[in-house]
């Protein structure tokens, strides 16, 4: 569950002890990142999308307060009972509120990831509830007890084999089988159980319209709308920066969704939910959770602009290396890496480190957030308000006072050549020298180039 | 015309030869180049690890080194791309500017500035680019493979003209090796792990040199490469470039 107390690289060198797996979820995440460049590169004025949607994103940001109201309204106008929850805590008790009003005890979820940060199903389990994740990957993880270690594929880094396991302990498979039809027709016949007696369904919004009201939910299962229409009541939480000002909006926004998260042109299922049926009720869970502190802070504002496709994860190298797990956060990868420092700071602050900048999150970005360049951004948000070791502030000072003087770097340099070529086991301990672990250092040459150019730049 | 070489300091102490071979290769093709003696680390290291604070003096020793130059040329895209992004300096910020603008990193100031057509080299083996990351997202020293665009890449223009010398295909062309700079040491493993991800990628295609436009990612991998004893031999571009000169 919850690994709060362990660092990203601890977590991190405790997944990569598993080298089989370690490939096989590089590979698997890689398979679905080509897959996303295959179908993108099919896109001609791809990049065009990406600058509109990013455009957008940044207007709807500049406005946000107006368009929440412009929602608000239309929606009440619908029909639909709107609440507004200032955090996690809030969230959690409106929609327990809704549930105990209804006396409902079955309750059917698909996937959101506001749900997970605010993390509904504990808080609902402390009130004697169940809550059913009915999206297939999500259910597999929550079986197993587990968080998702991915935005849009819960259950990556679960094997197939190992589905078939957890389906035998709790839906009473066959033993050993691991068949992906199979499995997936046992998953379907208990949900459709779950589906057909539930007293509420709990969903996810992937973008709501200030102009109609009306949220859009995008699955390729089908549950959220099984959920909601088999259903009397339908909950639908959100965080303030799922709005986007007009229908047509979605003409971009849909595009580029599914393609950029897995591959396909769009998702199964474009849900859109506008008003409650006769005779049913229908709940917008609109969350702040730190979001508006978020659009305070320039730097990581554009932050907000995240509609969930997951593909930052999928290219980056240190996360498909590392597991989702490694992350702590609800949110993992290289953007759950900037939205989490947001919300605790001190618990977070190893997640800005774990990147190499490589730039490929805002490359692959479909709206454009400059996800590297935000890491850099919070290692130093991190270092002022003293998240950082002192070892480390005291050994930055040192370095900065030896590399910023050309006679006292000189004279640090031969030193450290000597060193290692004099003490080379001291220089190459493994306990002392975590570079020594796995690589060799380089051989230090008998001179520098300032001081080989000292001797030959007359000749040159 | 004034060119100062700008080598990262880690380069200047580790891998001089990498800087002698950069000096060689702007003046086979006739530039007057300059080493000034005041340089020394371009701040990055701190930056990087979140103590861009730290760096004013290393900015403001940068600037006088560096003023006054038409055109400043490293063999490193990082410590380039560090320079173009994060050299400030309230008391004289428009020498920062000015240097910023002036700053290159030695492939694209001999395909962009000097435009150089055809090089004389000869390096007849199988070699694979690992191009670094800041080089190719940062500077846009190549098309990354994330961005619908036309595909370009200006190391592999110059390594074309070498003679006898044969590009191998990647499976990832532009994966990161893991280096990161303190990333290296702080997460270790991943790394580790990273860096032998390419290094796969390398001898499966059957290179025998791997080269690239930053010592760094270089220096991480040839550390890997010869714990593990493989027949890889890792060169910096400029050594490439001036092979048979």
């Amino acid at each position: 569950m919850n690994t709060h107390n362990i660092t990203h690289p601890e977590a991190a060198t405790e997944f990569l002890k598993n080298k089989e797996r370690v490939q096989w979820h590089d590979e698997t995440l890689w398979f679905v990142r080509h897959k996303r460049d295959k179908i993108v590169n099919e896109i001609p004025e791809w990049e065009q999308l990406r600058e509109l949607a990013s455009q957008i994103k940044d207007h709807t940001l500049s406005r946000l307060d107006e368009y929440l109201q412009e929602f608000e309204a239309a929606a009440i106008s619908n029909g639909v009972t709107v609440h507004w929850a200032s955090d996690a805590a809030e969230h959690n008790r409106i929609v327990h509120n809704i549930l105990a009003k209804h006396g409902a005890q079955k309750i059917v979820k698909s996937k959101s990831m506001l749900t997970e940060e605010c993390h509904l199903n504990e808080y609902l389990e402390t009130q004697g509830i169940e809550v059913v994740d009915t999206d297939l990957g999500e259910r597999i993880v929550q079986l197993n007890k587990e968080m998702p270690s991915h935005i849009v594929l819960p259950a990556i880094h679960i094997k197939k084999e190992e589905v078939g396991e957890i389906f035998h302990q709790h839906l009473g498979t066959e033993k050993g089988a691991s068949d992906p039809l199979y499995l997936a027709l046992a998953a379907r016949e208990h949900l459709r159980q779950k589906f057909l007696a539930a007293d509420i369904a709990i969903t996810g919004v992937n973008f709501a319209v200030a102009e109609t009201g009306a949220i859009v939910v995008c699955t390729n299962e089908g549950n959220a709308d099984l959920g909601a229409h088999l259903a009397k009541v339908h909950i639908a939480c959100m965080g303030i920066e799922k709005l986007i000002p007009r229908t047509e909006h979605l003409s971009v926004f849909l595009r580029l969704l599914a393609r950029n998260a897995t591959g396909q042109n769009i998702t199964a299922y474009s849900s859109h939910f506008r008003k409650p049926a006769e005779g049913s009720e229908m709940h917008i869970v609109i969350v702040d959770n730190g979001r508006t502190t978020q659009l305070g802070r320039e730097a990581f504002r554009n932050s907000l602009k995240c509609i969930r496709c997951g593909a930052c994860l999928n290219t980056c190298p240190v996360y498909r290396r590392s597991g989702g797990h490694s992350y702590h956060n609800a949110t993992a990868g290289p953007i759950g890496a900037i939205l989490a420092p947001n919300l605790d700071m001190r618990k977070n602050a190893d997640l800005p480190f774990a990147s190499t900048l490589c730039g490929s999150c805002t490359d692959v970005c479909p709206v454009k957030i400059d996800i590297h360049n935000q890491l850099y951004q919070w290692r130093q948000v991190l270092t002022q308000e003293g998240y950082v070791p002192a070892a480390k502030t005291a050994s930055m000072k040192v370095m900065a006072g030896v590399l910023s003087s050309p006679a006292r770097y000189s004279f640090a340099g031969k030193w450290a050549r000597k060193f290692l070529r004099w003490f080379p086991g001291l220089a190459m301990n493994k306990k002392l020298n975590p570079w020594a672990r796995q690589r060799e250092l380089p051989e230090p040459p008998k001179e520098s180039f300032r001081e080989w150019y000292k001797k030959n730049s007359r000749e040159l | 015309m004034r060119v100062a070489l700008f080598i990262p300091c880690y380069v200047d102490q580790f891998y001089p030869k990498v800087a002698i071979a950069t000096l060689k290769l702007l003046q086979h093709l006739g530039l007057p180049v300059e080493y000034p003696m005041q340089q020394t680390c371009c701040g990055q290291p701190m930056a990087n690890g979140g103590f861009e604070h730290l760096t004013g003096s290393c900015n403001s020793n940068f600037i006088k080194a560096f003023t006054g130059y038409d055109y400043i040329v490293s063999p490193s895209g990082s410590c380039v791309l560090h320079v173009k992004d994060h050299l400030h300096d309230h008391k004289q910020e428009d020498a920062a500017t000015a240097v910023r603008s002036r700053v290159y990193e030695l492939c694209e100031f001999l395909t962009d500035v000097v435009k150089v057509d055809s090089i004389k080299a000869s390096f007849p083996r199988k070699v694979a680019l690992h191009q670094g990351c800041h080089g190719q997202r940062g500077l846009r020293l190549a098309s990354s493979s994330e961005v619908v665009a036309s595909p370009f890449s200006k190391p592999v223009q110059l390594l074309k003209m070498v003679a006898g010398l044969e590009l191998v295909d990647l499976d990832r062309p532009d994966e990161c090796c893991g280096f990161g700079g303190t990333f290296c040491v702080t997460e270790e493993a991943v790394s580790s792990a990273m860096g032998l991800s390419r290094i796969d990628d390398y001898t499966k295609h059957a290179a025998t040199v791997v080269t690239g436009t930053d010592v760094s990612c270089l220096m991480h991998q040839e550390g890997l490469i010869k714990r593990k004893k493989l027949p890889l031999e890792v060169m910096h571009i400029s050594e490439v470039l001036v092979s048979g000169l």
